[in-house]
C-alpha cells in the first residue's frame, strides 16, 4: 500500500508549482475581468433578416470584443450586444464586419454602461467568504479539533488559489458566474475534505500504542479512498458532459468547476491531511521541548 | 420472497413516477392553489430566460441636479428597491450620462413593477404652517402591518435617532395641531397630535391591502430617489445565456446525470439502483420546494442544486461503501445495513453541517448572484440528508426484507 504521508513535501512543492505563478500573475496581471465588472459598450443593432443569434456571436467573439454570454436577441431582429469599452475605431469595425457576414445591419444606439457588479459587491463576497471560512473552523473545532479545521480550510484556499490563478494565467474573461463557480468549489472541498477526517477521528479513537500518526492518517485515506474517486467521478461526469457537449456560453463556468473539483480532490488528500499531520507533529515538538526544560 | 414488501417496493416506485409524470406536465387541477408547486413551472432569471430591458433617463428636480453623484444614489437606490422586491440577480448599470439601465426576469406584471420603481418615494411631515418637519431622510425602517385591534392596513414608520428626537419637538410643538404626512407631494393624511410622540414611531394608514402597504414600505425603506426618472424604453429581451446554448447544455446536463445514474448501478448493484430511486426522489422534491418558495432559477442557483446533487450522491456513496466494509467482515445483510449508516451518518451531517453554516454565511452576507446560490444550495442539503438518511435506508431495508437477494455480491461486497 503506497504511503502517501511518507512524502509529503512532494505535494506541498506540486500544489506550489500551481499556485505560486498563479499567484505571481494575479499580482503582475491581475484577471481578464468582464464587462459585469468593467462596464463597457452596449451596442444596439437592428438586423434586416432573421439570423440565428450564433452568427452575431461568432462575428463578435472573433473580433474578440465581447464574450459569448453578452449578447441578447430583443424582438425578432434586434441584437444587444454588451462589449467591453470600444473606441470609434473598433464600433465601426464591428459595424462592418457584421455587415459582411450577416446583412444590412442599423445601429440603434451604441453608448457607454457601467459596471453592473460594483466594487462593493466583490468586497461583500470576499467579505462573505472569510467569515464563513472563521465559522467553519469554529464549527470544526466543536466537532473534530481547531488544527483541523485550520487544516480543512487551508485546502478550502488552496482550491480557491489554484483556480484563480489559472485563470489569471490564461487570461480569461471572468464574470459574475465565476464567483459562482467559486463558491461552489468551496463547498466541495469541505465536504469532501471532512469526510476523510471523519475517518481520521474515528480511526483516532481506536488508535493502537505506537503507532504513527502518518500511518494512521495513510491508512484512513486508504479506508476512504473508493468513496473520494467515486464521487468526484459522478461529478465530473455531468461536468465533462457540460464541457464537452454544452453551449458556449457556459464553457468558462464550467472549466472553473471541472479545475476546482479536480484541485478540490487533490488537496483533501494531500494538502489538508498531511497538513494536519504536520501541524500535529510541531505540537510533540513542542511538548518535548518542553519536556526537556522542566527536566533542568 | 416476501410478496407483501415486494408490492411497497412497487408502489413506491409509482408514486415517484407519477410524481416525476406530474412535474413534467403540469395537471390543470393544481394551478390556482398558489402553494402548491404542481401545475407551475419554476420562474427563470435573466441568463435562463431574459426579462424586461427598461432604460430610465434622469431628470433634474429642484432640489437636485442630474451629475455624477446622483446618479450614483439614484442607481443604489434603484438596487435597493429590486432587492427589497425579491427579484432574483437584476442588471442595474448606468448608460452614458443621464440613464440608467434596469433588466428584470420572473415578475408577473412587468409594467406596474417599473411604475413603481421609478417612484420618487419623497416623505416628508408638515406641520399646519406647511413647514417641513421630518422627510424621508430621517427614517431608520419602515415596514407594514395589519392593526391586531382594528385590522386595517398600515406602514409603521421608525425613525433615526437623530429624526426621533425632531419629532418629538415638533409633535411637543404641535398637540391639538395637524401634521399632514406628504408621499411626493401628495397630501396622504393630516392627523392631529394628541399628545408628544418621543418614542420615534409613526404610521400612516388608508391602504387597501398588505401588498400596497408592502411596495410603500420598500420604496420608504430604501430612500428617496434624489432625480427624476423617466421611462425612455422597455422592450423584452431574450435570455443572457442565447436560447441555443442553453438548450444544448440541457441535454449535456441530462447525458451526465444518465452517466451517474448508470455509474451508480454498475458500481454498487442493489444498494446503487436504490440510491438512483433516491434521487430522483430527491431532484423531485427540491424542485418542487423551488417553485413552492418562488425562487429565480439562475446559473449561479444551478450551480449551487448541482453541488447539492453531488452531495446527495457523496453520501449515498459514503454510506454504502460502510455498507460494503460491513458485510466484508462477516455481518448478515440487514446488520450490515444498519451498522453502515449508522458510521456513515456522522460523516454525512458533519460535512453537511459545515457547508450549510457556509451557505448561510453566504447568505446573510452576500448580495444578489451569491444569495441564489446559497439558496439553492441549502434546500438541496437539507433534502438531500433527508433522503439519503431516510429514503435509501427504508428501502434498502425493504429490499433486504423482500430476500428476493440473499447472496451479498449483489450489494458489492
Amino acid at each position: 500500500m503506497f504511503n502517501f504521508m511518507k512524502n509529503r513535501k512532494i505535494w506541498y512543492i506540486i500544489s506550489l508549482l500551481v499556485i505560486l505563478p498563479g499567484l505571481f500573475s494575479m499580482v503582475t496581471r491581475g484577471f481578464n475581468l468582464g464587462i459585469d465588472f468593467t462596464g463597457g459598450n452596449l451596442v444596439e443593432v437592428r438586423l434586416d433578416r432573421d439570423v440565428k443569434i450564433e452568427q452575431v456571436r461568432t462575428v463578435v467573439e472573433e473580433l474578440g470584443y465581447a464574450a459569448a454570454r453578452n449578447i441578447q436577441k430583443s424582438g425578432t431582429s434586434d441584437y444587444m450586444i454588451r462589449t467591453r469599452e470600444l473606441t470609434e475605431e473598433e464600433s465601426a469595425t464591428l459595424i462592418s464586419t457584421l455587415e459582411q457576414k450577416v446583412g444590412e445591419v442599423n445601429l440603434l444606439r451604441n453608448e457607454r454602461v457601467g459596471p453592473v457588479i460594483g466594487r462593493e459587491l466583490t468586497m461583500n463576497a470576499i467579505w462573505a467568504l472569510l467569515i464563513a471560512a472563521a465559522l467553519m473552523i469554529v464549527y470544526m473545532t466543536f466537532r473534530f479539533e481547531f488544527k483541523q479545521g485550520v487544516a480543512a480550510v487551508t485546502g478550502l484556499l488552496h482550491d480557491v488559489l489554484v483556480v484563480m490563478g489559472i485563470f489569471s494565467i490564461l487570461q480569461i474573461e471572468i464574470d459574475s458566474a465565476f464567483v459562482a463557480a467559486v463558491l461552489t468549489i468551496v463547498g466541495y472541498s469541505i465536504n469532501n475534505t471532512i469526510v476523510i477526517f471523519d475517518r481520521v477521528r474515528e480511526n483516532l479513537r481506536t488508535r493502537k500504542k505506537g503507532e504513527a500518526l502518518e500511518d494512521l492518517v495513510n491508512v484512513s485515506l486508504w479506508q476512504t479512498m473508493a468513496r473520494s474517486i467515486n464521487t468526484v467521478l459522478a461529478v465530473l461526469f455531468v461536468l465533462l458532459a457540460l464541457y464537452l457537449l454544452g453551449g458556449t456560453t457556459i464553457k468558462n463556468f464550467v472549466l472553473a468547476l471541472i479545475i476546482g473539483v479536480t484541485s478540490g480532490f487533490y488537496s483533501s488528500m494531500l494538502t489538508a491531511s498531511p497538513l494536519w499531520v504536520d501541524l500535529k507533529l510541531m505540537e510533540k515538538k513542542d511538548n518535548k521541548h518542553r519536556e526537556a526544560y522542566s527536566a533542568k | 420472497m416476501r410478496w407483501s414488501k415486494l408490492l411497497t417496493m412497487a408502489a413506491i416506485i409509482l408514486v415517484i413516477a407519477a410524481l416525476g409524470i406530474t412535474a413534467a406536465v403540469p395537471l390543470p387541477v393544481f394551478k390556482d392553489i398558489a402553494w402548491l408547486p404542481w401545475g407551475k413551472e419554476i420562474i427563470l432569471g435573466l441568463d435562463l430566460q431574459g426579462g424586461v430591458h427598461v432604460v430610465l433617463e434622469a431628470r433634474d428636480t429642484p432640489e437636485n441636479k442630474v451629475n455624477d453623484e446622483t446618479m450614483k444614489r439614484a442607481q443604489a437606490v434603484l438596487e435597493r428597491r429590486i432587492n427589497e422586491t425579491g427579484v432574483a440577480e437584476p442588471v442595474v448599470q448606468r448608460q452614458g450620462e443621464r440613464r440608467i439601465i434596469v433588466e428584470l426576469a420572473g415578475i408577473d406584471d412587468p409594467e406596474q413593477a417599473v411604475i413603481d420603481l421609478i417612484q420618487p418615494a419623497y416623505l416628508e411631515f408638515k406641520n399646519e404652517l406647511g413647514q417641513t418637519i421630518i422627510t424621508g431622510a430621517d427614517l431608520k425602517d419602515a415596514m407594514e402591518a395589519r392593526d391586531p385591534n382594528t385590522g386595517q392596513v398600515e406602514v409603521d414608520l421608525t425613525f433615526t435617532p437623530e429624526g426621533t428626537k425632531k419629532f418629538a419637538q415638533a409633535t411637543t410643538a404641535n398637540v391639538g395641531k395637524p401634521i399632514g404626512i406628504y408621499l411626493d407631494g401628495q397630501l396622504l393624511q393630516n392627523p392631529v397630535v394628541q399628545e408628544p410622540i418621543t418614542n420615534g414611531q409613526a404610521r400612516i394608514t388608508g391602504y387597501e391591502n398588505l401588498d400596497e402597504a408592502h411596495t410603500i414600505a420598500i420604496l420608504l425603506r430604501s430612500g428617496a430617489l434624489p432625480v427624476q426618472l423617466e421611462v425612455m424604453e422597455k422592450r423584452t429581451v431574450g435570455p443572457q445565456l442565447g436560447q441555443d446554448s442553453l438548450d444544448r447544455s440541457i441535454n449535456a446536463g441530462i447525458v451526465g446525470l444518465v452517466a451517474i445514474l448508470v455509474f451508480m448501478v454498475v458500481y454498487y448493484r442493489i444498494p446503487g439502483l436504490i440510491a438512483d430511486l433516491a434521487l430522483a426522489f430527491y431532484a423531485l422534491i427540491v424542485l418542487a420546494i423551488f417553485i413552492g418558495i418562488h425562487a429565480t432559477m439562475t446559473l449561479p442557483g444551478i450551480a449551487g442544486f448541482l453541488l447539492s446533487l453531488g452531495i446527495a450522491v457523496d453520501a449515498n456513496v459514503i454510506i454504502f461503501e460502510r455498507v460494503k466494509e460491513e458485510l466484508r467482515t462477516g455481518k448478515s445483510i440487514r446488520s450490515a445495513i444498519d451498522a453502515g449508516f449508522k458510521r456513515g451518518f456522522v460523516a454525512v451531517f458533519d460535512a453537511n453541517v459545515t457547508t450549510l453554516i457556509g451557505a448561510a454565511v453566504l447568505y446573510f452576507f452576500g448580495t444578489s448572484v451569491i444569495r441564489g446560490f446559497a439558496v439553492t444550495l441549502s434546500i438541496g442539503i437539507l433534502v438531500s440528508m433527508f433522503t439519503a438518511i431516510t429514503l435509501t435506508r427504508w428501502f434498502l431495508h425493504l429490499t433486504a426484507a423482500t430476500n428476493a437477494v440473499k447472496d451479498p455480491r449483489y450489494y458489492g461486497a
